[in-house]
């Protein structure tokens, strides 16, 4: 394939991953910013709305497009409350310690995985996408005559995938304005400044943490329940998943979401791209240590303010 | 001799007397988790004692067991000169990474070492034409021998294990009573004053990640040594993880606590999986538990409640 | 009875009775004595290294299932020298540490006589040191190049699976003459991978093709799109093998990526092992050719052997579990767990094993043997045991799917399959 359509393809792949990293890292800055925790279950929470999806799917019935939106309310839904649930349980009792917070997510980490291996089982299945046709894409070729439309073989996208970056970039709008325009989102931030004042404002501190690792959480298992029509559903898919995410978060800017969005769009694409130049190994390489080198030198994140 | 170090020495002596009685599956497990145990002990140089939460202590583990193991593979050394080669190697990475990783602190520290380790296990697959990748390889018998002794033999590997173990415990124990020591702990409980008191903290903080490296590479190399395999995935971020909870789990900041939580991991695994094949749910389970009932870890709660002055 | 949590107690029972009575005809010693031996002998106990956890899972479930089903059947005719066989059930979490302690665990805990059943090659190669050192006889079933290739021991053998190194070779004369000369390989970018690039393209030259391009995935990748452009043009035949949790999307993306005009496609059904045929997105396999160590699917002229094999196992006619259509096999890897039992059971008998001291002749006498005549002992066909490389030879199979099904077009027979030793582990010491 030309070099041209190539990077285009790249792109198109990149973006796909991008807006569904943004989406889970948006879960995982939310949490991380309002509650100053590492939740390294978050992963399994994105496991758990593919997985979901799946069991929708195959007892609602009903077409891929009902099933769909099904999962699409439901899985959120119900990650939600159990995340809620594992908070006002664990994470409120250890006093949110940030130590003790990262052992007992992975104590929560190796519980989910475990149950879903022995419900789920450990294959890998597929859920329909609602709709998905295959869309060639033209490219422009200067001929002798002008510039000129033609198909390269291979340039391709699907209708679902440009459907899944736009139903990212909505969410995320969506999300921006519940944090900055409603009273909840207002009550979130209050608490993310200094929870100490919030709470002397009479906002129930404890509550808002329940509701924010729930949110995060519900953020994740939408991101799972988006990519699965792609992926699959796999009982170890959130591994991979939290590292990107993490990655994004730190890289963004602790707590930024705005910096978590550019972050993601960054690393998702640049994941595609740079397979273009070097072999796809010596390409991941490269990105690691980047990252890496992005935050010895500015450890605050590219939009991160020096707090700490 | 203070009762610390009869306590210490009494646990030494004690696990060469297991060498004599235990039966066969026990002594074998308690050889791998004295290895292990020094693995564990190096990484909480760096987090219990000197508070450096590092997400990537597997590339040191993987620099000694490469670096004893590749050595073994293409040269003529023999098993010690290649284990020194492993130390150096682990030495060489922790302080070069250091030197980076140390600039940044908290949640970045966490993600640079994280992304560092990455880095080496990516690395270790790209040049799989020397390290046969993922699948790793077999460290042949006949390089296996350290003064005509085979450590494939279980009375050597355990007493090869007893030695490294009772030696880094030792060393361990000796650092922690000595000054640097005591900065250590001055730079995790509070690193500005430390440093008004005048202490470089950098580079105090690198002496520790240096030595956490260096006894990590130990450990690794050891492995390699007795295990007789070299492979990718003990340089994953599972085997990041893993230190971290055995020294949560046994007592961050105590110089028991590492090899108490390798042994109590190890059985908790060991004996769920026999009990039922969800054994992952009942550590997960117990690690919940533990966070909640017993966050200090099991010597911490002895310190807390039993032996203030346990070091 | 082992434990399990994918399947109800009550289905594996009645999977256990249908074994029985499948098989119960071909017991060649009466019932009384059956139960005599039994009251009165120790079992026989193989330890199995299952992969529960971890990456292999999938296959794990599959290969204990298959392992019931011998162990059930073996019973059922009498079991070993009259003992009945006990099997030990561990998780290695597909994890080279663990499965050194899995094997220390047979050994010296639950006192196996054997161990047997590892896959993933990065386990077997973590444990067989272990094996030597335990000298525990260690029967992996594991398709890599590795015990052949020399890197074990004496005390590693694969009796019940041929290697990668022999698939792939056998797969280029039809390749090369049926599909196109100029052939694109995407493989993985590890070692298993390394063996389909070095051994096919190898094989191809010999066969007067080519190999444009080689296209190494990393194993952590999970979406695929981006490698697909470097495919070049002129590529007539694209092979392709992929593993892990990603393979369905692999070959999903792939259909997206060529559209209406491909070329081409052989792949190894390891890149849709235990993947539904029938799953949204796979309709562009149709035509497509695929190795099989073993047809998934029931073929017309299956003999009847193999039709007991799959009923003692409980898969259908489409190679899917008989209590879930959904649940498709491992059936291109698992016989080699019946096998391997079967020749456990041989060279036991054949050594007049009674314990532990016998082991060493235990793994003489299955180094002493050669031909392997297709039959219920060996469904998978008649095989070649070379004793010196310890390694298993037969053939291999090659479907084309036709209205979503694996449909067998060609076999290659083992003569396709043998190459040159590379080890001769009986001059090693024990």
């Amino acid at each position: 394939m030309e070099f041209g359509p190539y990077l285009m393809l790249a792109m198109l792949e990149g973006a796909v991953l991008a807006a569904v990293l943004a989406l889970m890292a948006s879960g995982l800055s939310l949490t991380f910013g309002v509650m100053r925790v590492v939740n390294v279950a978050h992963g399994e929470f994105y496991m758990l709305g593919a997985v979901i999806a799946w069991f929708v799917a195959h007892l609602v019935g009903g077409g891929a497009a009902l099933s769909f939106v099904a999962a699409a309310i439901i899985a959120p839904l119900a990650v939600g409350v159990l995340a809620a649930a594992a908070d006002i349980t664990i994470l409120k009792r250890i006093d949110y310690d940030p130590e003790r917070t990262i052992v007992a997510t992975i104590g929560l980490l190796y519980v989910i995985q475990q149950v879903t291996l022995m419900t789920y089982g450990p294959d890998a299945r597929p859920v329909e996408p609602p709709f998905n046709s295959r869309i060639a894409l033209p490219w422009i070729e200067w001929g002798e005559g002008g510039p000129s439309l033609y198909f390269p073989w291979g340039l391709s996208t699907t209708s679902y995938k440009l459907f899944v970056i736009g139903a990212a970039a909505v969410l995320i709008l969506a999300i921006r304005l519940f944090m900055t325009r409603s009273r909840a989102g207002l009550i979130m931030r209050a608490t993310q400044l200094d929870s100490d004042m919030a709470t002397a404002f009479g906002i129930p501190v404890e509550r808002v943490y329940a509701a924010v690792f729930g949110l995060g959480a519900a953020l994740a298992a939408l991101a799972g329940v988006l990519i699965v029509p792609i992926q699959q559903a796999h009982y170890l898919m959130g591994g991979d998943a939290l590292l990107l995410s993490f990655i994004v978060v730190i890289i963004g800017g602790l707590g930024s979401m705005a910096g978590t969005i550019v972050a993601a769009v960054l690393i998702g694409m640049s994941d595609g791209i740079i397979s273009v130049f070097f072999s796809p190994t010596l390409a991941k390489i490269i990105a690691t240590l980047l990252v890496a080198l992005v935050l010895v030198f500015r450890p605050q994140g590219l939009f991160g303010t020096r707090d700490r | 001799m203070s009762r610390i170090v009869a306590l210490h020495l009494g646990l030494v002596a004690l696990l060469l007397a297991l060498n004599f009685l235990l039966p066969a599956y026990t002594h074998g497990n308690i050889a791998r988790i004295m290895v292990l145990a020094v693995y564990a002990i190096g990484y909480n140089i760096a987090f219990g004692y000197t508070g450096l939460l590092s997400l990537g202590h597997a590339m040191f583990f993987a620099a000694g067991m490469y670096g004893t193991g590749l050595i073994l593979r293409f040269s003529e050394l023999s098993a010690l000169p290649a284990w020194g080669v492993g130390l150096a190697c682990g030495a060489g990475l922790a302080l070069a990474v250091g030197l980076l990783a140390l600039r940044t602190a908290g949640v970045a520290f966490m993600i640079v070492t994280l992304m560092f380790s990455q880095a080496v296990y990516l690395i270790i697959l790209y040049f799989g034409a020397f390290t046969r990748g993922d699948e790793g390889f077999v460290i042949e018998a006949a390089d296996r021998m350290i003064w005509g002794l085979d450590l494939g033999q279980p009375q050597v590997r355990y007493l090869a294990a007893w030695a490294l173990f009772s030696v880094v415990l030792l060393i361990s124990l000796r650092l922690v009573r000595r000054p640097a020591g005591r900065v250590f702990v001055a730079i995790r409980e509070n690193e500005l004053r430390a440093r008004l008191l005048g202490y470089d903290t950098f580079r105090y903080k690198l002496l520790a990640l240096v030595i956490s490296g260096t006894i990590s590479a130990a450990s690794g190399g050891a492995y390699a040594l007795l295990f007789g395999y070299a492979g990718a995935s003990f340089a994953t971020v599972q085997y990041s993880i893993f230190p971290l909870l055995w020294v949560l789990l046994g007592g961050a900041g105590t110089v028991l606590g590492p090899f108490l939580g390798t042994l109590f991991m190890f059985y908790l695994i060991d004996i769920a999986s026999g009990l039922t094949e969800a054994y992952m749910l009942i550590a997960g389970l117990a690690l919940i538990g533990l966070t909640l009932f017993a966050p200090q870890g099991i010597a911490g709660v002895i310190r807390a409640r039993l032996w203030k002055d346990l070091p | 009875m082992t434990k399990s949590t994918d399947h109800p107690v009550s289905t594996s029972r009645r999977t256990a009775l249908k074994t029985l009575g499948a098989v119960g005809a071909a017991a060649t010693l009466p019932l009384w004595s059956r139960y005599a031996q039994a009251q009165t002998s120790e079992p026989i106990r193989i330890g199995f290294q299952k992969h529960a956890t971890g990456i292999g899972a999938a296959y794990g479930r599959w290969y204990e299932r298959t392992t019931d089903a011998a162990v059930a059947k073996i019973n059922a005719e009498g079991g070993i020298n009259g003992r009945m066989v006990e099997l030990v059930t561990e998780d290695d979490g597909t994890d080279p540490k663990r499965g050194a302690e899995v094997l220390e665990k047979f050994a010296n805990q639950s006192k196996c006589d054997v161990a047997f059943g590892t896959l993933y090659s990065h386990v077997v190669i973590g444990s067989a040191p272990r094996a030597a050192e335990l000298k525990l006889p260690y029967f992996v079933v594991s398709e890599g190049h590795h015990v052949a290739s020399g890197i074990l021991n004496r005390w590693t053998v694969q009796p019940g699976i041929t290697d990668v190194k022999s698939q792939v070779q056998a797969m280029a004369p039809f390749v090369s003459k049926t599909l196109g000369k100029k052939v694109t390989m995407i493989y993985p970018d590890f070692a298993f991978g390394y063996d389909h690039r070095d051994n096919f393209s190898a094989a191809m030259k010999a066969q007067g093709g080519e190999v444009l391009e080689m296209i190494a995935v990393p194993p952590t990748e999970t979406s695929f799109t981006k490698y697909f452009p470097k495919i070049p043009r002129d590529t007539e035949v694209l092979y392709h093998v992929m593993v892990g949790p990603a393979v369905l999307t692999f070959v999903k993306e792939l259909g997206e990526f060529f559209g209406p005009n491909r070329p081409e496609l052989f792949g190894f059904i390891d890149s849709l092992e235990a993947v539904d045929m029938a799953s949204p997105g796979l309709e562009f396999l149709e035509g497509t050719y695929f190795w099989e160590g073993m047809p998934r699917y029931l073929q017309p002229d299956t003999p009847d052997y193999v039709k007991t094999y799959r009923d003692a196992v409980g898969i259908d006619a489409n190679g899917a579990s008989v209590n879930d259509a959904k649940d498709v096999s491992t059936a291109a890897h698992m016989f080699g767990c019946w096998e391997t039992l079967h020749v456990i059971k041989a060279g036991m008998e054949a050594s007049g094993y009674v314990g532990p001291k016998d082991r060493q002749k235990l793994i003489e006498a299955v180094e002493a043997m050669s031909v392997m005549p297709a039959g219920l002992a060996h469904p998978q066909g008649g095989k070649l045991f070379n004793g010196k490389t310890h390694q298993v030879f037969g053939p291999q199979y090659i479907s084309q799917v036709e209205n979503g099904k694996l449909v067998v077009k060609h076999t290659a027979a083992i003569t396709d399959t043998l190459y040159a030793d590379e080890v001769d582990y009986t001059a090693q010491s024990f």
